[in-house]
């Protein structure tokens, strides 16, 4: 067996490069969805699903894989780890601000707890930072996405949903 | 039966009922009142297919004899599909599939908060993974039965109509049979006996919200968790199989 001469850090530098596929301002380490690097005589790269039927899913890891051998890693085995469940909360800061900006409104923090019949808590909308804003749908135009509406601006928006 | 085989079978199962569920979804697509519920029942059923993917996954790990998602999926007859007869109940109009999604997903989130602490490591996974899905839809799911019953009479009188006509194929998922028993003796699964209790507590809520009236508990369907469903899963999985019994063995 012999140990490649790459560090971990070098790996995750270069996943940081990787969009994702649905959300393309996103890297899929903003996104918090890489949870393991190790480096042997091959690099495994252990990635978490985001939603049960993320049609990306597939895609990410392809991704990942074309990405490591473009910098000449030959081996490359993906694992998925489903344990503890990825959240919205693992979205990193940077990666919030990339939403904000991309038009996208950022997922509340552990709103998943939320009570069946409770209120919703108000989305800022993220042009011009209003509070009075209104959920349109709670789906969208991808499994990860509600719509929503500004009263102030009157721009439609997205919203990362919250789980 | 010995435990392996009550696991497996107990995997299978919530695979069934999230790959039909999942292939009923789909059905209704491009046949809701309004453009958001398409892509409302569009996530549900990627959902819900996705999380039959992952427990037949790991069904495929356990039975040790190559299958995978697609072939449970789309190479077995309608008696070896496990799932409970409320699920595969045709959607006549847009009251009952909400009904039958907030008196399946009462239920189906009580299994899963239960199941995330159960002592099988990748069930607990999935179900970790699909709890977080499953309440986002009930929340939903809920929100429209209560416009529903508290809306127009109209609506009011249609959704209870679909409740009374669904409420005979709720008592099944209650009901434990020898894997049930096992799977929960043996890796401290769902005691369905609580989770019936707390069921009729949440959907009593729910109903009472929508000024609904619940259904007195009389005669309950059974049979879908044996193999014996009722004639709507035939159809469903006719269309569902149609182009692997075409062309066999086509992937993409």
């Amino acid at each position: 067996m012999v140990e490649l001469a790459i560090s971990r850090e070098q790996v995750f530098d270069w996943l940081s490069e990787v969009p994702d596929p649905e959300i393309p301002v996103l890297t899929i380490t903003d996104l918090g969805i890489v949870r393991g690097i190790a480096v042997r005589d091959e690099v495994v790269v252990e990635l978490s699903p985001t939603y049960s039927g993320c049609p990306a899913t597939e895609v990410i890891e392809q991704s990942v894989v074309d990405a490591l051998h473009r910098h000449g890693v030959e081996d490359v085995r993906i694992r998925r780890v489903l344990s503890p469940p990825w959240t919205t909360d693992w979205i990193s800061d940077e990666g919030r601000d990339k939403l904000r900006e991309y038009g996208i409104a950022p997922p509340a923090r552990s709103a998943s707890k939320r009570e069946l019949l409770q209120k919703a808590r108000a989305i800022a909308c993220p042009r011009c930072a209003s509070l009075a804003t209104e959920l349109v749908s709670e789906f969208g135009s991808t499994a990860c996405k509600a719509s929503y509406k500004c009263s102030d601006c009157l721009e439609p928006f997205e919203y990362f949903k919250c789980i | 039966m010995n435990i392996d085989d009550a696991r497996l079978a107990y995997v299978k199962r919530l695979g069934d009922n999230a790959l039909i569920l999942g292939q009923r979804m789909v059905e209704v697509v491009a046949a809701c009142p309004e453009l958001e519920e398409e892509l409302a029942n569009a996530n549900f059923a990627l959902d819900y297919i996705g999380q039959a993917r992952m427990y037949y996954t790991y069904a495929g790990e356990l039975e040790g004899q190559g299958r995978g998602e697609d072939d449970f999926a789309f190479l077995r007859d309608e008696n070896e599909y496990r799932n409970v007869l409320l699920i595969e109940q045709p959607d006549g109009h847009f009251g009952d599939t909400i009904t039958k999604l907030v008196l399946f997903e009462s239920f189906y989130l009580l299994q899963l908060e239960a199941l995330m602490r159960c002592s099988d490591p990748r069930v607990a996974a999935i179900a970790a993974r699909a709890e977080k899905e499953i309440r986002y839809h009930l929340r939903h799911n809920v929100q429209w039965l209560v416009r529903l019953g508290d809306g127009t009479s109209y609506s009011h009188e249609r959704a209870q109509q679909s409740l009374d006509e669904l409420w005979q194929y709720t008592g099944e998922m209650f009901a434990p049979d020898e894997v049930d028993n096992l799977f929960e003796a043996e890796f401290d699964g769902p005691d369905l006996h609580d989770i019936r209790e707390r069921w009729q507590a949440n959907v009593a809520a729910i109903v009472d919200q929508a000024t609904l009236q619940k259904p007195a508990d009389a005669w309950m369907a059974s049979g879908g968790k044996e193999g014996r469903h009722s004639e709507h899963l035939g159809y469903l999985i006719a269309e569902m199989q149609y182009l692997q019994r075409l062309h066999p063995g086509a992937t993409w």
